[in-house]
């Protein structure tokens, strides 16, 4: 598949604001400033981009979901809090590409009538959280932000762009926690409908993209929908940033067109598993979307309706690969660790399933385990699924439902056919309280 | 002992406030400062960060308990984080982590005695690319091996 790059262009220097302009740069946004807002939403609509933050919801749709009139303020907060496991892309973009994402930025404040837009960036990003804030200081000296832009672009509109600085927080890169932290509280999600378009930051109206979303718009609005729309897969058009990470020759950030197919991915540009061995699971979207099994990976094109087709889905498209000698089991406890650790604890099922799921694994892990115990896993995680608040429910339930289904075979090498708990561990029982329960029905 | 932010802080803490139309909004940055400033969160700093952006405490209290990088307590002048998630674990992560803790004599969110290290295992950093990492403060250190982590180490003793 030939390469082709949008949101990460092979030019030396891209980051430096006069190299951006001697390409091209902050011209998309005066053409689009040219149309009307409905004009630039609905060549977003058609052109078919996708969200790239996991959910691959139309952009286009999601602008047009934004209320007319300017009775309230409206804002455009930018989700660069990036902490998927697997997930590394959005970095590069901060560091190679800053002033693409903000002329995008500049041209969905328009579309949606925004005046104030956020970049919410993940703490641990000290060194690519100054490097945005560069550019955007760059963008404000140059007329590219504020309101100088009256002038520089010969129109009305003028929006702000700030950064914040998130604080180590997993939950923050689900929207409704993001609107939570921008505001100053805890990054608890909150209970949708309404949905951010109707009562967002503030209780006012909000749209929120990600990164590698946004940084696609100057493009798609230079070059034209028709262009956008015939690269890569039909459905799910334009270019992915794909990042390889785990037991791979190349690991990194690759652009490549959606739909490539996932063994040409791995081979031709991650060059192949170390020492030529045998790739045992694949998860290909970030930590929590279902694995993949090593021995059917043929013939699955990486864009998100072939993934789901194929049963899992793409996710932040970051691509772990696993060799023939991995411990599945670990790999199953350390994830679903992850999602103990930053269940925010709004819900029950999700902070105290994942953390049943986690102590069950680890005495799995320990070797005290039987095949039973993947059954009672299994029971828990679906019991997670579906009845939580924000998607973490289902982040940490799919690897659990899927990696046991998938791969309970290579599990069950970890199992002894019986265990003796334990009896303080055995019993959990309402008849064991201090007052039993008959005193109270008395 | 009372906290005070320094006059070139409090510019700071101003230029935070009016990025937002609430103050509460500028909580996240002004303890980012404090804790530039302090070394970590104490008590006094909440009341310090409460007062200038006329909020109750209990509000940045919240916010302080529930994000990982405020420290509650004082860390080393060298915090050093090591990721052990999948992506970094595949490629060795807990050797590093092992190793690590063995050349310093550190648990987990453990400091030195003399205030020179501590320790932290932290979640993915997004360096899945790269590893294993570890970050030093603000640096992240990428494609390690045992080797290369001792070096580091040595070169901050």
């Amino acid at each position: 598949m030939e390469e082709i790059r949008i949101v990460l262009p092979n030019i030396t220097d891209f980051h430096k604001l006069e190299v951006y302009e001697q390409n091209g740069g902050y011209k998309a946004a005066k053409k689009a400033f040219e149309m009307s807002p409905d004009d630039v939403i609905d060549i977003v609509k058609k052109s078919g981009l996708r969200g790239r933050g996991g959910a691959a919801f139309s952009a286009g749709l999601k602008w047009s979901f934004m209320p007319k009139g300017n009775d309230k303020p409206k804002y455009l907060a930018i989700n660069g809090d990036e902490s998927e496991p697997g997930s590394f892309k959005d970095r590069q973009i901060f560091e190679d590409n800053p002033h693409q994402l903000i002329e995008g930025i500049l041209i969905a404040c328009y579309a949606i009538g925004a005046k104030t837009a956020y970049i919410y960036i993940r703490g641990e990003y000290h060194k690519w959280i100054k490097l945005v804030q560069k550019a955007v200081d760059e963008a404000y000296e140059a007329g590219y932000a504020g309101e100088k832009m009256k002038e520089k672009f010969g129109t009305d509109f003028f929006c702000d762009i700030h950064v914040h600085k998130g604080a180590g927080a997993y939950i923050c890169g689900e929207e409704s926690a993001l609107m939570n932290s921008l505001e100053g509280h805890r990054g608890y999600p909150r209970i949708k409908p309404p949905f951010p378009a109707q009562r967002g930051l503030w209780g006012n109206p909000t749209t929120i993209n990600n990164v590698e979303t946004i940084t696609n718009v100057p493009k798609i609005i230079e070059k034209g929908w028709e262009w956008f729309s015939s690269i890569g897969a039909q459905k799910h058009p334009g270019t992915i940033l794909f990042g390889l990470s785990g037991h791979i020759n190349k690991p990194g950030v690759y652009e490549l067109p959606s739909g490539i197919l996932l063994t040409e991915l791995l081979e031709k540009y991650g060059g192949g598993v170390p020492g030529g061995k045998k790739i045992k699971c694949v998860i290909p979207g970030g930590s929590s979307m279902p694995p993949l099994r090593g021995d059917q990976l043929e013939g699955i094109r990486m864009d998100a309706d072939s993934l789901r087709e194929a049963g899992s889905a793409i996710g932040t498209a970051g691509v772990m690969v696993m060799d023939e000698d991995t411990n599945l089991l670990k790999v199953l406890l350390r994830i679903t660790k992850f999602y103990h650790h930053e269940s925010c604890g709004q819900c029950t099922p999700c902070r105290e399933g994942t953390g049943w799921m986690e102590k069950s694994l680890k005495r799995l892990a320990e070797g005290n385990g039987t095949s039973k115990d993947l059954d009672m896993l299994e029971s828990v995680a679906n019991n997670i699924e579906g009845n939580t608040i924000c998607a973490l429910g289902d982040a940490a339930a799919w690897p659990v439902k899927f990696m046991i289904q998938r791969f309970r075979n290579e599990l069950e090498e970890y199992l002894k056919p019986e265990v003796v708990i334990p009896v303080k561990n055995k019993v959990h029982s309402m008849r064991q309280t201090v007052n039993p329960l008959s005193d109270f029905v008395r | 002992m009372t906290f005070q932010f320094t006059e070139d802080n409090l510019a700071r803490v101003n230029k935070a406030r009016s990025k937002y139309p609430t103050s509460l909004a500028a909580v996240m940055e002004t303890l980012w400062i404090a804790q530039e400033q302090n070394g970590y969160i104490s008590d006094e700093v909440m009341d310090q960060v409460a007062e200038i952006l006329q909020i109750d405490k209990v509000d940045v209290l919240g916010v302080v308990t529930f994000y990982t990088m405020y420290f509650q307590k004082k860390m080393g002048k060298y915090h050093i984080q090591v990721c052990t998630n999948v992506s970094c674990m595949l490629r060795g992560a807990y050797d590093i982590w092992d190793e690590v803790k063995a050349e310093l004599g550190l648990e987990n969110m453990g400091v030195s005695a003399d205030g020179k290290f501590s320790l932290e295992e932290v979640e993915c950093m997004g360096a899945c690319g790269y590893a294993p990492m570890i970050a030093v403060n603000e640096d992240f250190h990428e494609n390690l091996t045992k080797e290369k982590v001792l070096e580091i180490l040595d070169s901050l003793k």
